[in-house]
């Protein structure tokens, strides 16, 4: 099937896109670092300085409920976007690492207990790592990996020994940012539920990609980022059960956050708000919420087909080519392809292709774990979007050929 | 030769690839070369090959080695696992070694920049080449205290 997306229009949205790069027209295939902002959100962000710059919540003046407005439209929108029962369940965070930051130091100090056991898997991003490794260190509690196969996929048979009823939480990704690899997340949340521990999903590499559905999911926490979602950066969202938020302590002390304060003794405000101290980042905020408009203009089965296509092509064209080597070759997986070639340093591809135009990531991708297991430094990564065309791909495939040439 | 005759040298080599109207060409020309130095060059002993002499960038990795002779004057050797960053350890390594360790402490390496390859010392290609200077100016600066 050929994709239905006008592309040609589309890109039209993404004024950064029509630039040359070294005398050569950009080719931006690191979308899974961060995706390319359409107009409608560039345009947001300016209208809310132009136009409506306040600070959000208690303003008893025009600007201020503007913005106050507009604001938490976001957050009905986000609900909507991700299907959460409740708006009060949409906690605006910096970002995915902040996100499970939180949930860490709030859920995770209040319920971690010494030789209680935090299952992670091999592919996570290192966010997804450290945050429990810190709190784990603190309470006593113990980190453990799912393995990944060859393929690039969870050992799904080692969860019948991984996962018991000593582990507390689950936290893996939903899609690796390495490998591309969708994760069959809902087998894990059930099997989780069933042992009685909560799970969190870090959904930074998914919800650009195909419709997230937490209520369906039955996803206890699930955390992303806007600006891999054509939104701006400093900007995420923690979704959560509301009775777990609501059981779990505040994150950072400030204003926003509290309901009455005396020197004495502070109460707490009710959520969402008791985890957004301080003034937040109204901006970004809005921003995020252009960008999920943008997202909704289109059929999720567009961006999905489109962006099948293009894995699809990309992968039958650099199969060709001697030497190399896909990582994460399972068949659910978003438009990301890694690869490395026998006896190339990825550093010196991703320069030779930076020369010709072609903007790749190179390097562990901050998953340092899943490449000692694969026993490489790192790789070279292209990863796709949906304005990501079929020329593109066939220009950084020639491009490729070229830097190789020069190499071997 | 000094370490500004040595650069004035390199800049030269450069010059012939030419930076005209055409940059799709010029890059090309400009990379073989460097391509050619890293793999000309086995720059460092493997048993130097060490931990200790590793400077780690994310992107790539580089060893070096110093010494001091019995003129008084560093001679440095080094390497990387990564072709690009190699080519230009050496060129770096070719001003610098066999230069007394003040001249190497004040040196200014500008060719870096003359021949277009700056943006491989800025710090998001974190390629190891911005340490390894570092830590060759730092060996100049010590062994000229003494």
């Amino acid at each position: 099937m050929t994709t239905t997306l006008d592309i040609e229009t589309l890109r039209k949205s993404f004024p950064i896109l029509h630039q040359k790069v070294n005398g050569y027209s950009l080719v931006y295939l690191d979308n899974a670092a961060t995706t390319q902002k359409p107009q409608q959100v560039i345009d947001a962000l300016s209208d809310y300085y132009r136009s409506y710059n306040a600070n959000i919540h208690r303003g008893v003046h025009h600007l201020a409920n503007i913005a106050t407005t507009q604001y938490e439209s976001v957050r009905e929108k986000t609900r909507a976007f991700i299907n959460a029962s409740s708006e009060v369940e949409i906690i605006f965070t910096g970002g995915t690492t902040d996100s499970i930051n939180l949930v860490a130091q709030t859920w995770g100090r209040q319920n971690l207990k010494q030789g209680d056991e935090i299952l992670i898997s091999m592919m996570e991003h290192h966010s997804n790592i450290v945050p429990w490794q810190m709190i784990a260190e603190e309470k006593g509690a113990i980190v453990k990996a799912i393995p990944v196969t060859e393929n690039g996929e969870w050992d799904i048979e080692s969860l019948n020994v991984l996962l018991t009823s000593k582990t507390k939480i689950v936290t893996v990704n939903h899609v690796s940012n390495s490998l591309g690899t969708i994760n069959p997340i809902k087998n894990i949340i059930d099997k989780a539920h069933q042992l009685g521990a909560v799970v969190l999903i870090d959904g930074a590499q998914a919800v650009a990609h195909f419709p997230v559905d937490v209520q369906a999911l039955d996803a206890d926490f699930y955390a992303f980022s806007a600006h891999k979602l054509y939104g701006p950066t400093g900007t995420g969202v923690l979704y959560g059960k509301k009775s777990l938020l609501e059981s779990m302590p505040p994150y950072r002390g400030g204003g926003e956050m509290i309901k009455t304060v005396t020197i004495e003794k502070t109460t707490y405000n009710e959520l969402p708000y008791k985890f957004e101290a301080g003034t937040p980042n109204i901006e970004g905020v809005i921003g995020m919420g252009a960008a999920i408009d943008f997202v909704n203009s289109f059929d999720w089965s567009e961006i999905v087909e489109h962006e099948k296509e293009l894995l699809e092509l990309a992968t039958e064209k650099i199969s060709a080519i001697p030497g190399l080597r896909i990582f994460g070759t399972s068949k659910n997986k978003v438009g990301v392809i890694s690869f490395q070639v026998e006896g190339v340093h990825p550093y010196d591809l991703g320069t030779l292709l930076d020369k010709q135009g072609v903007a790749v990531r190179t390097g562990h991708h901050c998953t340092e774990p899943l490449w000692n297991h694969y026993g490489i430094p790192g790789s070279v990564r292209a990863s796709f979007s949906l304005y990501t065309t079929t020329e593109e791909i066939e220009i950084f495939i020639a491009a490729l050929q070229k830097a190789l040439q020069l190499l071997r | 030769m000094s370490i500004e005759e040595k650069q004035q040298e390199i800049i030269e080599e450069f010059n012939s690839f030419g930076d005209g109207p055409d940059k799709q060409s010029s890059w090309m020309e400009k990379y073989e070369y460097i391509i050619e130095l890293g793999k000309d060059l086995p720059l460092i002993e493997e048993h130097y090959k060490l931990d200790e002499n590793l400077i780690k960038g994310c992107q790539s990795k580089v060893w070096l080695h110093a010494e001091v002779d019995n003129h008084g004057k560093l001679q440095f050797t080094a390497d990387s696992d990564a072709i690009i960053t190699k080519g230009l350890v050496s060129m770096v390594v070719r001003v610098l070694t066999d230069e007394k360790p003040e001249d190497i402490a004040s040196a200014d390496l500008h060719f870096v920049k003359k021949i277009g390859l700056h943006e491989h010392l800025s710090p998001t290609r974190s390629n190891g080449l911005a340490s390894m200077i570092k830590q060759m100016k730092m060996y100049g600066l010590v062994l000229s205290a003494k």
